[in-house]
């Protein structure tokens, strides 16, 4: 059915399409609008699920994990604060091999209080062992939401999803949305290692190390096994429904001399930075970076790159910028940009790749010489 | 591409009117997207969203800094907020008021929306309802069809009496 959503709600209807049996979440701001929208789905009986309006976000993810080990889908929804208050349990859901999915409405962190735009919530989490996608559009917040279960539960995964959307400037923005009738995409839930009554045993007893070293190991080698999951999911979501993803989204990038990297709503109105300044003859284009874990591969060889990060590790630099530096030994020019929802245009985008200094790093607005 | 602004109060409905709008443009079959600016939103305060309407799917999600059109649903703001600012040469201003705005530059309508809201009994918790009676005015300049806010209205709100108000706006706007 074709309509226009917010990008929380178009989370919250993949959920309902998604069907899981257990939802636990706590409202926050700017994700509220999900937890409000399932509440209400489950409430018309358009969706048939245990709903638990939990205490906090520690509880949200505790109960989340308890209904996923008893074989039940679940799927919780958070930003920022929220996000980090659960950070425990984060990390218990991707050792214990639980297919959780959330949304991350991508919000800074305090203080100073602000409820905008900024990807620190989700890079805080980096080193969970979750699968994090960004998405940039309602349609895709909606599609990534659906491919994010087939993906966590995947047995060759068997990892916690994130889908993280930016806080107002995707959440809140009403765009065209295309649900789909989801037929036989998304299998039942079956997790190996789920509780039996019938055959009772104890989970997350004392690990010695050796065991502890393998099980840390095995979350690994499932994380790269995730890649051609990923690429498989989201070829056969492309071969049903018609609209396809990869690891990237590129932006006429085949003939580029200078190429964007950014996440989120800023990898998209990139593409529009990228028309200008073709207009004008400069060869650009552009990487909206959907998979932060797993990191994809990028082919960046021969090619300027300026990348925007929404995020920062203080006293090294921003964190897609280091990625990328890391990953391909190509040295960008960082741009630090949209920090606490700080108005970056297409314009302003447009003039990062004209003003480009490979090598350096640039605040926004604050930098002297900018 | 075409661009709105429209300016509100917190509580006063510029932000469903931002939906609206889009919504009644996107069953006109185009693109739309519609992004309000929250700050430390709370009832009273001037509070801005924004509307942009296309053949082309619309991939900007920042602020519009030169709109093609204002929408002013309480001219008091005019005292705080410099509404015209950034307004393209060929813009225009929509006023919720009965008169227009003198000295201004740019085409400017005119509507008394809270008028209208008023004398079709429109008020929730002693404020009138600007935001579905907006609609019919966007629409009469052209900027959305009227079958298409009449849907647009009913896919959000059940009471008729939007759609009237809607309906009143169109007849009572002078182009």
């Amino acid at each position: 059915m074709l309509t226009i959503a917010t990008g929380n709600k178009a989370v919250a209807t993949a959920v309902r399409d998604a069907k899981p049996g257990v939802i636990a979440a706590y409202p926050i701001t700017p994700q509220t609008e999900i937890v409000e929208q399932i509440a209400e789905f489950v409430t018309a009986g358009d969706l048939v699920s245990q709903y638990i309006p939990v205490e906090s976000e520690h509880s949200a993810m505790t109960a989340c994990i308890g209904a996923s080990v008893a074989g039940v889908r679940t799927f919780t929804a958070t930003s920022s604060h929220g996000l980090l208050y659960m950070h425990e349990m984060v990390h218990w859901a991707a050792g214990a091999r639980l297919p959780i999915v959330m949304a991350n409405v991508n919000r800074a962190l305090g203080p100073g209080w602000n409820t905008w735009a900024e990807h620190t919530d989700a890079f805080s989490q980096r080193d969970t062992g979750w699968l994090q996608v960004f998405v940039g559009t309602v349609q895709e917040a909606y599609d990534a939401t659906l491919m994010a279960f087939k993906i966590a539960e995947d047995e060759r995964v068997l990892l916690p999803v994130m889908v993280n959307l930016d806080g107002f400037s995707l959440s809140h923005i009403m765009q065209s949305l295309e649900t789909v009738d989801l037929g036989d995409f998304l299998p039942p839930y079956h997790l190996p290692h789920a509780i039996d009554t019938e055959n009772p045993c104890g989970y997350g007893p004392m690990t010695g190390p050796n065991d502890y070293f393998r099980f840390r190991w095995d979350i690994e080698r499932s994380t790269r096994d995730s890649v051609d999951v990923i690429a498989e999911v989201e070829r056969e979501f492309a071969e049903r429904f018609g609209r396809s993803y990869g690891p990237t989204e590129d932006y006429r990038c085949e003939d580029a001399d200078v190429i964007v990297i950014a996440m989120g709503t800023l990898g998209k109105e990139a593409e529009v930075a990228i028309d200008r300044l073709r207009d004008e003859g400069i060869k650009a284009g552009s990487m909206r970076l959907r998979w932060f874990r797993p990191f994809p591969d990028l082919d960046l060889a021969g090619r300027d790159v300026v990348v925007i990060d929404r995020g920062y590790s203080f006293g090294f630099g921003g964190v897609v910028a280091n990625s990328v530096r890391a990953k391909t030994g190509i040295e960008p020019y960082s741009v630090i940009a949209g920090l606490g929802g700080q108005e970056v245009t297409y314009n302003d985008i447009a003039d990062f790749v004209r003003d480009r200094r490979p090598g350096e790093e640039m605040w926004f607005g604050v930098s002297a010489d900018v | 591409m075409y661009e709105i602004r429209i300016h509100s109060r917190g509580g006063q409905g510029g932000v469903t009117a931002a939906r609206l709008l889009a919504l009644a443009a996107f069953r006109d079959g185009k693109y739309a997207t519609a992004c309000p600016f929250y700050g430390a939103e709370r009832r009273g305060a001037p509070v801005v969203s924004f509307v942009r309407i296309d053949d082309e799917p619309i991939k900007i999600y920042s602020q519009i800094h030169e709109p093609d059109l204002v929408v002013v649903l309480d001219t008091s703001i005019m005292d705080v907020v410099d509404v015209l600012q950034g307004l393209k040469g060929d813009g225009t201003v929509l006023l919720n008021s009965a008169h227009t705005l003198e000295g201004c530059a740019a085409v400017c309508r005119h509507v008394d929306l809270t008028g209208i809201a008023l004398a079709t009994d429109l008020v929730i918790a002693g404020s009138p309802i600007l935001n579905t009676p907006v609609l019919g005015a966007l629409a009469k300049m052209g900027v959305v069809t009227l079958p298409s806010v009449k849907t647009a209205i009913r896919e959000m709100f059940a009471d008729e009496r939007n759609v009237r108000a809607a309906e009143a706006a169109y007849e009572e706007l002078k182009i």
